[in-house]
C-alpha cells in the first residue's frame, strides 16, 4: 500500500487528518499521519481504517506521558483525542460524571468544583524529559487512565482504576464496546475499565469514562515537619497512617542524600474538623513541625514529575520504606548518583528522580541494581510465604532519555505476564497497538 | 447416572487430594446441587475439597486433560447461582483452604486463603486496630474466596468500596491448570490491571488460592441512627438532602413497611410503629467529625419529616438497630411461603420514581413486594413475595421481578449491585449490554479460558467460541443455528 492511498482511507473515516510532524513524535518514533477524531463514531471509523491499511496507532491526549514506558517499536498514526473533550453526562446529584476521554483533567476539575465535587485523583503534572523540562499540564482524562496516573490522594482514594465505575472502548478493530455503567455499585459482566486503566494505549482507545466522585472539601490543611534520616521519616509517617485521623495522603521528599525527608501530612473536612485534626496530628508527630497551612508546600506531590531525565517508581509494601530508600541510596552511590526522592509513602509508592545530565549508563546500573536489591521475583510471588511480610517491590522507570530506555527494560518482571500476552493477544491479535511500549515488550 | 470420565478422574483426584477431599456418594454431591440461590439446582459429578494451591492445580490440569468443566465453590451462599455444579463436572470447594497465611499490619495488608469467612478476617485484624471492610450480610459465613468472584459489597460499601478495592494481590490456578500471582499485593504494580478484570468475574477466569487484602484503620468513633418517616418519599428525600449536603455515611440503608412488617416478625426488633420507612444511617470517622455529622444528619432527618430518632449508645444499641435490617431477607420467609429478591440498582436520584413505579406494578399484579435496599448507591433489593403453592404464582413473580429489573436499567442502573450474574441473571445481561459488549467482554474470557472448562454457562447468555476473530458477526451463532443454544 502507498502513503496515498493509507491518507485516503483515514481523510474517509476522520474529519481532521494531517501528515506528521516532528513535534508528533512518540518516544523518538516519528508517525506518518495524526488523526483528530471529533467523537466516537469518528474514533471507530479510524481505527477500521488502521486496521484495514494494517497502521500502528498511539493513542495520545496532551501528550505529557507519551514519553512513560518503553518506546513503541512503531507508530504509524497518532490519534489525537483533544477533540473528544466533552463532559457528557453530569448528574451531581449521583455524584457520577461521564466524559469523553479527550477532556483535560483541569477542564473537568473546574466542571466539578462548580457543583463542589472532584474526581478525587491529583496525577502531577508530568514534566518533558532533557532539557527542554517545560512543565505540562495534568493531562487528560484518557490519559491518566490508560497510564494509570495518580498522586498524594492516592492513600485514600487510590488511582484511576478504584475511581472508574463504567468505560466505553474502541478496539483495534474498530468495535465499540462498554462495560460498567452509571452506577458506582455494579458488579453486572466483566470489568472492561479495570483492564483498560494501565494498559498505555495497547488493548485499544479508551474513548469515554464514567467516573463516581466525592464532594470537594470545605477546608485542607498540611502538616509538615523535617524528618533527620529516612528513618525519622517513616516513624512519622506510619503514625500518621495508624491514626484515626484519617489523613487523605501521607508524601515524603527528598532533595538529595544529605538533605532532611520532607514529610507531609494531608487533612481534609469541614473547617472545624481539619483545624481540630490538624492540632491532634501535631501532637501525635511530636516536635519538629515545620508548618501547619491550607497551602501545600512546593514540593507536595512532585512524584512523577520531579526534575530530572529519568523518573523510577517504587513500589513496594509500605512497612519496607526504610529499607527501599536505602536501597535506592546503595544503588545510586555505586552508580555516582543524588537522586531526588519523592512520593506517597504510606501508599508504598516513591518516586526516584535522576538529573538528565547524569550518564546513561550509570543510569542504568542504578536502575539494575535497585532491581536486584528490591526488585520482586514474580515466579515466586511477592515472597515466599515463609518470609512474609514482603519486603520486596517493583522498581518501573516511568520515562527516561532514550540512552537509557535502550539499555534497560523499563517495566522489570511482573507477575501474570503469561495472561498479560494472552489478554493482549485477545484484544490486538495483529498487535497494532502501541507495539513495544509495554511489560515484556507487549 | 455418573459418567465413565468422571469416575476415571475420581481416582486421579483421590490420588491428589487424599480419599477424604473426594466425594462420590450421590447422597453427599446431593448437598452440594445449590448455592444460596435455591431455585437452581444440579447435583455436580464429582466434588472435591483440596488443601493446597497446588492440589487446585492439580486438579485442574487433570479436568483440562480429560475435557471435564469445573466450578468453584467456596461458602456456597451465593446469591446468583454462581456456584451451581455441572453434571458432568467437578466441584472444587475450597472450604478446607482456610488459613490466614500472614498479616502486615504496617503494611496494613494480610494474605489470606480463599476458604476464610469474611468475617474472620477483621476479626483477626482487630488487635491491630484493622478492618476488612466489605460486609456482606452473610459475612459469618460467606468466604473471601466468593468475595473475590462477586466483588461483594455489603452495607459499608458506599463509602469503604467493594472487594476490588481492598484486593491488591492473587494467586490463582488459572484454568489451564498454571499456578501464578497476579498483582504483587503493592496496589501499585506494572502491567494488566489483570486482579482488577479477575474480582467479580463469578469464578469463570480461573480459582483464586491466595489473597492479599488491604486492610482499614478501623474508625475511631461510630455512630448509628435510625429514623422512621411516615412514607417512602420523606425517607428518599432524607437520603438525598444527606448526601446533597456533602455528608458521606458509612452506611445509608431503607426498608419499606412490608419489610418492617417481616423483621418484626421474626426478630421482634421493635422498629417505630407506623413507619411507611425506616432509615438507618451509620456514620464513621474522626470522633469529632462524627459528633458534628451525626448532628446534621439528625436535623435533616427531622427537617425531611422523621417523627422518631434513635441513636445508638453502645454496641448493644448498635447491633440491635442492624438486627432488623440484617434479618429482613429470612425474615420475608414469615410473611410469605417463596420469595424472589432483586438486586437492581438505579442512580440515587432515581430512587423515589423508581420506587413509585414498582408499588405501581406490585399494585397492578396484585403481587407484595417488599423493599429493602442500600438508598445510598440506589442498590435496591426487592423482595416479591409469591406462594409457591398456587399454579402460575411464582411465574408471574418472575415477570415482576424481570419487570423491576427493566426498571432499573431504563433508569440508567444494574441489574446487579453485588449478588452477580452467575447463571440466574445471564438472561437479562443483553437488557444492559449490546452483542459487542458481551463479545468484548469475552475477548477476556478467551485469554484466560480458551477451553471453555472454567465454570462454563455463567454469566454470558450465548459464550464466545474462541478461536473466533473479534468483528461483527454477520450470521447466527453456530451454536445458536444448530439448535444448542437459544439467543435472548
Amino acid at each position: 500500500m502507498t502513503v496515498g492511498s493509507a491518507a485516503d482511507v483515514l481523510a474517509q473515516a476522520c474529519s481532521e487528518v494531517r501528515e506528521a510532524g516532528p513535534d508528533d513524535a512518540v518516544a523518538g518514533i516519528g508517525p506518518r499521519f495524526v488523526v483528530r477524531p471529533a467523537g466516537l463514531a469518528e474514533a471507530a471509523a479510524v481505527m477500521r481504517a488502521a486496521a484495514a491499511e494494517g497502521l500502528t496507532a498511539v493513542p495520545r491526549g496532551a501528550g505529557t506521558r507519551l514519553d512513560w514506558g518503553a518506546p513503541p517499536t512503531s507508530c504509524d498514526l497518532v490519534i489525537d483525542t483533544r477533540r473528544m473533550n466533552r463532559v457528557l453526562e453530569y448528574a451531581a446529584g449521583d455524584l457520577v460524571v461521564r466524559v469523553e476521554a479527550g477532556a483535560g483533567m483541569s477542564q473537568l476539575a473546574a466542571v466539578l468544583a462548580a457543583a463542589g465535587q472532584r474526581l478525587a485523583l491529583d496525577p502531577p503534572p508530568a514534566g518533558r524529559r532533557g532539557a527542554r523540562e517545560k512543565p505540562g499540564g495534568p493531562g487528560t482524562v484518557g490519559g491518566v487512565l490508560a497510564c494509570g496516573a495518580a498522586g498524594p490522594l492516592r492513600l485514600r482514594y487510590g488511582t484511576p482504576r478504584d475511581l472508574v465505575i463504567g468505560m466505553t472502548v474502541v478496539r483495534a478493530d474498530g468495535v465499540v464496546a462498554s462495560s460498567g455503567g452509571k452506577v458506582v455499585k455494579n458488579v453486572a459482566g466483566y470489568d472492561l475499565g479495570k483492564l483498560f486503566a494501565g494498559s498505555y494505549g495497547t488493548l485499544g482507545l479508551i474513548a469515554e469514562a464514567t467516573f463516581r466522585l466525592h464532594p470537594l472539601p470545605e477546608a485542607i490543611s498540611f502538616v509538615t515537619l523535617d524528618a533527620r534520616d529516612p528513618a525519622a521519616a517513616h516513624s512519622a509517617i506510619e503514625a500518621a497512617a495508624d491514626s484515626p485521623l484519617a489523613p487523605s495522603a501521607a508524601e515524603i521528599d527528598r532533595p538529595s542524600r544529605q538533605a532532611p525527608v520532607r514529610v507531609g501530612i494531608l487533612l481534609e473536612g469541614d473547617p472545624e474538623g481539619v483545624a481540630e485534626r490538624s492540632a491532634r496530628m501535631t501532637r501525635l508527630l511530636g516536635g519538629g513541625i515545620t508548618s501547619v497551612s491550607p497551602v501545600p508546600p512546593t514540593w507536595w506531590g512532585r512524584g512523577a514529575a520531579a526534575p530530572g531525565g529519568t523518573v523510577v517508581r517504587i513500589a513496594f509494601w509500605a512497612c519496607a520504606l526504610t529499607e527501599v530508600i536505602a536501597g535506592i541510596d546503595d544503588a545510586a552511590s555505586t552508580a555516582g548518583l543524588d537522586p531526588v526522592i519523592s512520593g506517597s509513602a504510606a501508599a508504598g509508592v516513591v518516586h526516584a528522580a535522576v538529573d538528565y545530565r547524569a550518564a546513561p549508563d550509570a543510569v542504568s546500573r542504578f536502575v539494575l541494581s535497585l532491581r536486584a536489591a528490591v526488585g520482586n521475583d514474580p515466579a515466586g510471588g511477592p515472597v515466599p510465604p515463609t518470609a512474609w511480610p514482603a519486603s520486596r517491590a517493583s522498581v518501573m522507570v516511568l520515562r527516561a532519555p532514550p540512552d537509557v530506555s535502550a539499555a534497560v527494560d523499563p517495566w522489570g518482571p511482573v507477575p501474570g505476564l503469561g495472561l498479560m500476552r494472552a489478554v493482549k493477544d485477545q484484544f490486538d491479535p495483529e498487535h497494532r497497538m502501541a507495539p513495544g511500549r509495554f511489560v515484556g515488550g507487549i | 447416572m455418573r459418567s465413565a470420565k468422571i469416575d476415571a478422574l475420581a481416582g486421579r483426584m483421590t490420588r491428589i487430594c487424599g480419599p477424604e477431599g473426594v466425594l462420590t456418594d450421590p447422597a453427599q454431591l446431593a448437598t452440594y446441587e445449590c448455592d444460596g440461590l435455591t431455585s437452581h439446582r444440579c447435583s455436580p459429578g464429582l466434588v472435591v475439597l483440596p488443601t493446597t494451591a497446588e492440589q487446585v492445580a492439580a486438579i485442574v490440569t487433570a479436568c483440562g486433560q480429560a475435557k471435564v468443566p469445573f466450578v468453584a465453590r467456596g461458602s456456597g451462599t451465593g446469591l446468583s447461582a454462581g456456584a451451581l455444579p455441572r453434571a458432568d463436572g467437578v466441584l472444587i470447594v475450597t472450604s478446607r483452604m482456610r488459613s490466614i497465611i500472614a498479616i502486615d499490619q504496617r503494611s496494613r495488608r494480610a494474605v489470606v486463603e480463599p476458604g476464610v469467612t469474611n468475617l474472620a478476617v477483621s476479626r483477626a485484624v482487630e488487635p491491630f486496630g484493622l478492618f476488612y471492610p466489605p460486609d456482606p450480610s452473610s459475612q459469618v459465613i460467606c468466604s473471601v474466596g466468593g468475595n473475590v468472584a462477586e466483588n461483594s459489597g455489603g452495607a459499608h460499601c458506599l463509602k469503604h468500596g467493594f472487594t476490588v478495592h481492598h484486593v491488591t494481590g492473587l494467586e490463582i490456578v488459572a484454568p489451564g491448570g498454571e499456578l501464578t500471582w497476579l498483582g504483587d499485593g503493592t496496589g501499585a504494580t506494572p502491567g494488566y490491571d489483570l486482579v482488577g478484570a479477575f474480582v467479580g468475574s463469578e469464578g469463570t477466569l480461573g480459582i483464586v488460592t491466595k489473597i492479599i487484602v488491604r486492610l482499614t484503620r478501623i474508625p475511631e468513633s461510630v455512630t448509628t441512627l435510625l429514623a422512621a418517616f411516615r412514607t417512602m418519599g420523606a425517607g428518599g428525600s432524607a437520603v438525598s438532602a444527606i448526601i446533597g449536603s456533602g455528608i458521606l455515611p458509612g452506611a445509608i440503608e431503607m426498608m419499606d413497611a412490608l419489610a418492617i412488617e417481616a423483621a418484626e416478625a421474626a426478630v421482634a426488633c421493635r422498629y417505630p410503629e407506623g413507619a411507611g420507612a425506616v432509615l438507618i444511617v451509620e456514620l464513621d470517622g474522626p470522633a469529632g467529625d462524627v459528633a458534628r455529622e451525626t448532628a446534621s444528619v439528625r436535623g435533616i432527618c427531622e427537617a425531611e419529616g422523621a417523627y422518631e430518632i434513635r441513636a445508638a449508645q453502645d454496641a448493644a444499641e448498635r447491633a440491635a438497630i442492624w438486627t432488623g435490617r440484617k434479618s429482613a431477607f429470612a425474615a420475608v420467609g414469615r410473611i410469605s411461603p417463596a420469595y424472589i429478591v432483586q438486586d437492581g440498582v438505579v442512580p440515587r436520584t432515581a430512587l423515589p420514581e423508581v420506587l413509585d413505579r414498582i408499588a405501581e406494578l406490585s399494585a397492578a399484579s396484585g403481587i407484595r413486594v417488599a423493599n429493602v435496599f442500600h438508598a445510598g448507591d440506589g442498590n435496591l433489593h426487592p423482595l416479591v413475595l409469591f406462594d409457591d403453592a398456587r399454579p402460575g404464582a411464582e411465574a408471574a413473580a418472575e415477570e415482576l421481578s424481570g419487570a423491576i429489573l427493566d426498571l432499573c436499567v431504563s433508569h440508567g442502573g444494574s441489574i446487579t449491585g453485588e449478588h452477580g450474574v452467575g447463571a440466574d441473571k445471564s438472561r437479562y445481561m443483553p437488557k444492559m449490554f449490546g452483542p459487542d459488549d458481551l463479545d468484548t467482554m469475552q475477548l477476556l474470557r478467551c485469554a484466560f479460558d480458551p477451553a471453555g472448562l472454567c465454570n462454563p454457562g455463567k454469566i454470558f447468555p450465548t459464550p464466545r467460541l474462541c478461536g473466533e476473530v473479534p468483528g461483527v458477526r454477520r450470521e447466527p451463532h453456530p451454536l445458536v443455528a444448530s439448535g444448542e443454544l437459544d439467543q435472548f
